[in-house]
């Protein structure tokens, strides 16, 4: 790891992605993103890969296909309504079992919404983003040494189950800057992708990418395989972090920048002695599950915190199988929580334990 | 224990930004963990712009700052603002060449400093900034000038050294008042 | 007995889907001939679109993807650009390429992708069974405009070769038709070059093939094509709408 320096979310993101490997980078201006694609601009041209400014999001995200069936690591980033419009291309990566790393820095919405930092986006992300039956990982970082390091496994998913991963921030992590150091390798040596489409070479049966399958039967055990792989994945990837949960009678549940605000709170909380801890689901998807069901048998309720309605609130019900109470606090369309409006949710609760 | 809070506000073109950038780097490179944080969008063209800071000791957890423990602010606007919303306790630093009115709580310090008089009278008026900084230094104890020297340094782009002796007289009259 | 007619090489050895006479298969075979005779099919990747050539990535020995509706401009572009070395070509019907994938198509052009796109004009949308095209001429009669195009409701026909050739990216575009031998080996020529200028590196070449859809046009195969002469010929004037790369000889 060499010295740290202080880096801008978004820039922090796209140097990590160089550092993975990755080699083309496709993009459309939006705020608060645009940072990664100027970054890129910069860069790949000193690294040999590819930076290409697309006519529009729809355009951007079938050029990482390209990029990706022909076997280069490759990435698109935008926001909220810019992944809109790259719903359907995400969609065919994962029916062409495509590796492929999509940002989205999310802002309010819907429509135009806003360009402050939303976490709007999840149902999106997590539950429905496209049509078809199909999962994508989705990776929540918290800091920006956070983002740095998961780009890393983000590739290295992507790769290893031929999947769509999706780094989702929001503004404020896509804006802000801390300290990060990087890993020292600029070039990792990754392994040839066998069915790649970049030529027979005269030397190999021809490479079909496709996501189309007329039969329905055919379809269907495509599809299971591939749940089988997605099942593998819930088992083996969920990663969270838990912090002060071990005697916590309340236990919060929150994920990105949302899960730093709450650690303020707790910390307010516990001075004046609530107990107080926190769940932060660091994958989206899979779900945690298993670390939040283990938590029930210690916690008396749980709030999630959002900068949405309540998305991921139905997750953590299900996780929970509502063996506790599960409660909710919001703010939305761009507007951050404060750690005394949380600290005021935690006293409501608490007063009711009591 | 360090542990500051700081939101710093003005209009766009003022240097809010470097300010908070330049506060940043003094914390990360003398051992603490920092978090930077622009106000971003339309409001950067022209209109205000302000930037929360974090430098601490522990881990930072929320890096937006809402109830700032120091504010720094560049103009009326900014004063009108962020004053309510301080911690009780909390270091306010007015930039008074542009701000005319005084600091209307009891519970919190105010430091009444001419930035951008000063900053123009010595030939680098788009300094205020700094000059700001340099009083902030000495007010909160963040470091020493000798500590921050290197800092400043690094933070100048290698062509122009000129703005090293620059940005170090600014920081230097600051810390001084 | 001396073998006077073989399959090409890069076709594959498969029965096609498609309808008896339509001229698809016609432009494949010319395809695959241009193919072996560049002898590039070993480093070529081909983009397959949506409609009636979807299962294209079946009928080419190369490498191939198949692509959203619209968007094979934009997966060559990224194939492309990830792997220079590669001969990338997308083979599109007229609602794929000028309808839902106008932007790409355009976009390819203006950027001078170094790619070949061969683009199918037979004013219908085929797969989902006749409706209008961007294509469909004025008064024709589709499912989807049952009276007949009707320019004030509907709007007029692309011209895909005018459009493109007005874009300064473009090195090379040209209108052709399978309708005859004459003009099937001048269509011949056309993908040819269109594949020659990929390989010497000169830039977006795109060729328009006027081809027939007997079945939603309601014809016997002979008399599609001699509607294809009658109708598309004049909407369409056959030629080179543009060609940089003989200026730059």
């Amino acid at each position: 790891m060499a010295e740290k320096k202080l880096m801008k979310g978004n820039e922090a993101l796209a140097e990590a992605a160089i550092r993975a490997g990755c080699r083309c980078f496709f993009g459309y201006p939006i705020t608060p993103q645009t940072e990664v694609a100027a970054y890129m601009a910069k860069r790949m041209p000193q690294v040999g890969g590819v930076y290409l400014q697309s006519e529009s999001e729809i355009a951007a995200v079938n050029m990482v296909m390209g990029a990706s069936a022909a076997g280069v690591r490759a990435m698109t980033s935008s926001s909220s309504p810019g992944i809109s419009l790259k719903a359907e291309g995400i969609s065919y990566l994962a029916g062409c079992d495509l590796p492929a790393v999509i940002v989205n820095m999310q802002r309010g919405g819907p429509g135009l919404g806003g360009i402050q930092p939303s976490q709007a986006d999840y149902y999106q992300a997590v539950k429905g983003l496209a049509h078809g039956d199909f999962r994508i990982i989705v990776l929540a970082p918290a800091g920006i040494q956070e983002v740095v390091d998961l780009m890393g496994s983000a590739f290295d998913l992507a790769d290893e189950y031929r999947m769509p991963v999706m780094i989702l921030g929001d503004g404020m992590l896509g804006q802000m800057m801390e300290p990060v150091a990087f890993p020292d390798s600029e070039a990792p040596v990754l392994p040839e992708k066998e069915w790649a489409c970049s030529g027979t070479k005269n030397g190999r049966k021809k490479n079909i990418i496709n996501s189309l399958y007329i039969q329905p039967a055919e379809l269907e055990e495509i599809v299971k395989a591939r749940f089988e792989r997605y099942a593998e994945i819930e088992d083996k990837h969920a990663m969270s972090e838990s912090y002060m949960t071990d005697d916590a009678d309340i236990v919060l549940v929150a994920y990105g920048a949302t899960a730093r605000i709450a650690k303020n709170a707790i910390l307010a909380a516990r001075a004046e002695g609530i107990k107080v801890g926190l769940l932060r689901p660091i994958t989206l998807w899979p779900f945690p599950t298993k670390a939040l069901k283990a938590l029930t048998s210690t916690a008396k309720a749980f709030l999630t915190v959002e900068m949405s309605m309540g998305q991921m609130v139905d997750d953590v019900r299900l996780a929970t199988e509502c063996a506790r109470p599960v409660h909710f606090f919001g703010r939305t369309g761009g507007v951050v929580p404060t750690p005394k409006e949380i600290l005021g949710e935690i006293k409501k609760i608490s007063g009711g334990i009591k | 224990m360090t542990d500051l809070k700081i939101l710093i506000a003005g209009f766009g073109g003022q240097g809010i930004q470097f300010a908070g950038k330049l506060l940043a780097y003094i914390g990360m490179y003398t051992g603490k963990e920092v978090s930077v944080i622009p106000s971003y969008g339309p409001e950067m063209r022209g209109g205000t712009s302000n930037c929360s800071v974090n430098v601490s000791d522990a881990p930072i957890a929320s890096p937006l700052v809402v109830n700032p423990e120091e504010l720094i602010v560049m103009n009326l606007p900014s004063l009108d603002k962020f004053e309510a919303a301080c911690e009780s306790g909390a270091k306010i630093f007015v930039d008074s060449t542009l701000i005319s009115r005084k600091g209307v709580r009891s519970d919190v310090e105010y430091f009444y400093v001419p930035a951008t008089g000063i900053a123009g009278d010595n030939g680098f008026a788009n300094l205020a900034n700094v000059v700001l900084c340099g009083k902030f230094l000495k007010e909160t104890g963040l470091c020493d000038l000798a500590t921050a020297a290197p800092i400043i340094k690094k933070l100048v782009p290698a062509k122009k050294p000129e703005l090293y002796e620059l940005n170090m007289k600014a920081l230097e009259i600051g810390y001084g008042l | 007995m001396a073998v006077v007619f073989s399959r090409p090489k890069s076709l594959s050895d498969v029965p096609f889907h498609y309808c008896p006479g339509c001229t698809h298969g016609v432009v494949h075979r010319l395809v695959a001939e241009v193919l072996d005779e560049l002898d590039i099919c070993g480093k070529t990747v081909g983009i397959a679109p949506v409609g009636c050539s979807v299962f294209a990535y079946n009928y080419f020995e190369c490498d191939m993807i198949e692509a959203a509706h619209g968007r094979a401009p934009a997966v060559a572009t990224g194939v492309k650009r990830a792997r220079p070395e590669n001969i990338v070509f997308t083979y599109q019907g007229d609602g794929d390429l000028a309808a839902i994938g106008t932007a790409e198509t355009v976009h390819a052009a203006t950027r001078g992708e170094n790619i070949t796109i061969i683009f199918i004009n037979n004013t219908i949308y085929g797969m989902t069974g006749g409706q209008m095209a961007p294509t469909t001429l004025p008064g024709q009669v589709t499912q989807t405009t049952p009276y007949g195009r009707d320019p004030k409701v509907n709007g007029y026909p692309v011209r895909v070769c005018e459009m493109v050739s007005t874009l300064t990216g473009t090195a090379y575009c040209e209108r052709v038709a399978v309708d005859c031998v004459k003009n099937i080996v001048a269509a011949k020529k056309a993908i040819k070059k269109a594949f020659t200028n990929q390989i010497e590196g000169k830039g977006f070449s795109l060729v328009e093939v006027l081809s027939t859809c007997p079945t939603n046009w309601g014809l016997s195969p002979e008399k599609a094509l001699q509607w294809l002469r009658d109708n598309m010929m004049p909407y369409y004037p056959l030629g080179v709408y543009k060609d940089t790369t003989e200026e730059n000889k």
